[in-house]
């Protein structure tokens, strides 16, 4: 039995979980200070993949990301990347996939911060990126967790977008969830029980964590 | 000498009022502001500290904060702010919140001194009483030495001896730093222990009382 496909969804959840935390960062940090009539479209684009069928996310990535498609040929032109069945196609579409999981948590976490706070820091002297750095996010720890882990479970729980933009090679882009796919196809249940029960612990011990962390923080806060 | 002009529409509980204030106060007074809560109190002050936008002009010191489509940015206006809810960052010790405000070890000892904190320089705000988070913003107000210090109804959250206890305070360092200072209260012996002048704000309007 090959840990390989375990290895590499952990591999594309820790960098999108990295890549995704430099984007949504001042994207949450923009939408929760902005009074804007942008902040309602924003926060529709932001959300679309919860609603979105991966089907429907993964068919639009594959034809934009294709190297017939005006990006898709741009990267394979100029940094000689492949997007699509290819590892960093995958990365590409998780960012995608997994963007309101890192933007909603971190949004709140902001927005749920007394903004006389914020304001306090500005009257101070401090810049934007000096208050978000010692005031803003220092105190709101849980919501931090909140955004760091439910994103990378969740790109470690995609199959469908990754299906499709990866499809299934072996080290490549054959990640746990398509995996077990394949053996429940080939009727390997054995392999696919082993595979399932390994995700199922990772995933409740990680979520776990997550609500112990955050019960302990509410608890020293009061 | 800080001369202040200014108008913006506010939408009050009473439908919109429009604010219409003319101030002009002079280097190392006390100044108190009163009225009806919703009279818009806070938005005067707020406008003058740069939180929110109005029409007009503000100048400290020759030196322009507002005037008409010209705005200093808030960090650069030499301002220290009370609010009513301290607004303390829950993840400094009470030491730590004054050097956040300038590394200047010397002032935050003396303040910390006068404020009669020194015990608690290594508390997080969540150990601390009422009071003493009112104690820690205003010694945090006044760390940045600014030219301006404006309380927005800084000791209505509390009872009535720290009450007491604070305006006494608060009066000794007015005392010390000299700094001009425009308080909002509803407590007239507040005001007349600790004002050199009072305005009233009525319908948007400002009265000397």
């Amino acid at each position: 039995m090959s840990f390989e496909p375990f290895f590499l969804s952990f591999k594309l959840a820790a960098i999108t979980t990295l890549i995704l935390f430099c984007i949504a960062l001042p994207l949450a940090w923009y939408l929760s200070q902005t009074r804007s009539l942008a902040k309602p479209f924003l926060e529709t684009l932001t959300a679309l993949p919860i609603v979105l069928p991966p089907s429907v996310l993964g068919f639009y990535l594959l034809w934009a990301l294709s190297p017939d498609a005006a990006i898709g040929a741009f990267f394979e032109e100029h940094f000689g990347i492949k997007l699509v069945f290819s590892f960093s196609g995958l990365v590409v579409a998780s960012c995608f996939y997994s963007l309101p999981f890192m933007v909603q948590p971190l949004q709140n976490g902001f927005e749920s911060l007394n903004q006389h706070m914020i304001e306090a820091s500005y009257i101070a002297g401090k810049s934007r990126l000096k208050t978000l750095f010692y005031v803003a996010l220092p105190n709101m720890k849980p919501a931090l967790l909140t955004a760091l882990i439910i994103t990378f479970a969740h790109t470690v729980g995609e199959f469908g977008v990754v299906l499709m933009v990866g499809g299934s090679i072996p080290g490549e882009t054959k990640v746990a969830s398509v995996a077990i796919y394949e053996m429940v196809e080939t009727m390997e249940y054995g392999t696919a029980h082993i595979y399932s029960a390994i995700m199922l612990a990772l995933s409740f011990v990680v979520l776990l964590s997550v609500y112990f962390f955050n019960a302990l923080q509410k608890r020293r806060r009061f | 000498m800080v001369d202040i002009t200014i108008q913006k529409e506010l939408q009050g509980a009473d439908g919109t009022i429009e604010l219409d204030v003319t101030l002009s106060i002079q280097k190392g007074e006390f100044l108190a502001i009163t009225g009806r809560s919703g009279s818009g109190k806070s938005t005067l002050l707020r406008i003058i500290a740069g939180l929110e936008d109005a029409n007009g002009t503000i100048v400290v010191d020759d030196e322009k904060w507002l005037a008409n489509t010209y705005k200093l940015a808030i960090q650069k206006r030499s301002i220290g702010f009370v609010f009513q809810d301290y607004a303390l960052f829950e993840n400094m010790t009470v030491k730590e919140h004054l050097l956040f405000i300038q590394k200047d070890e010397k002032l935050a000892d003396e303040l910390l001194h006068m404020m009669e904190l020194e015990g608690l320089a290594s508390r997080y705000p969540k150990n601390l009483s009422g009071g003493q988070k009112q104690r820690v913003a205003i010694a945090r107000a006044l760390m940045r030495k600014p030219k301006l210090l404006l309380l927005d109804e800084p000791l209505s959250a509390l009872d009535p001896e720290m009450r007491i206890k604070l305006q006494q305070e608060l009066l000794e360092l007015h005392k010390r730093f000299k700094t001009t200072t425009i308080m909002v209260s509803h407590d007239p012996a507040e005001i007349q222990k600790l004002a050199s002048a009072v305005y009233e704000l009525t319908a948007g309007k400002l009265n000397k009382i």
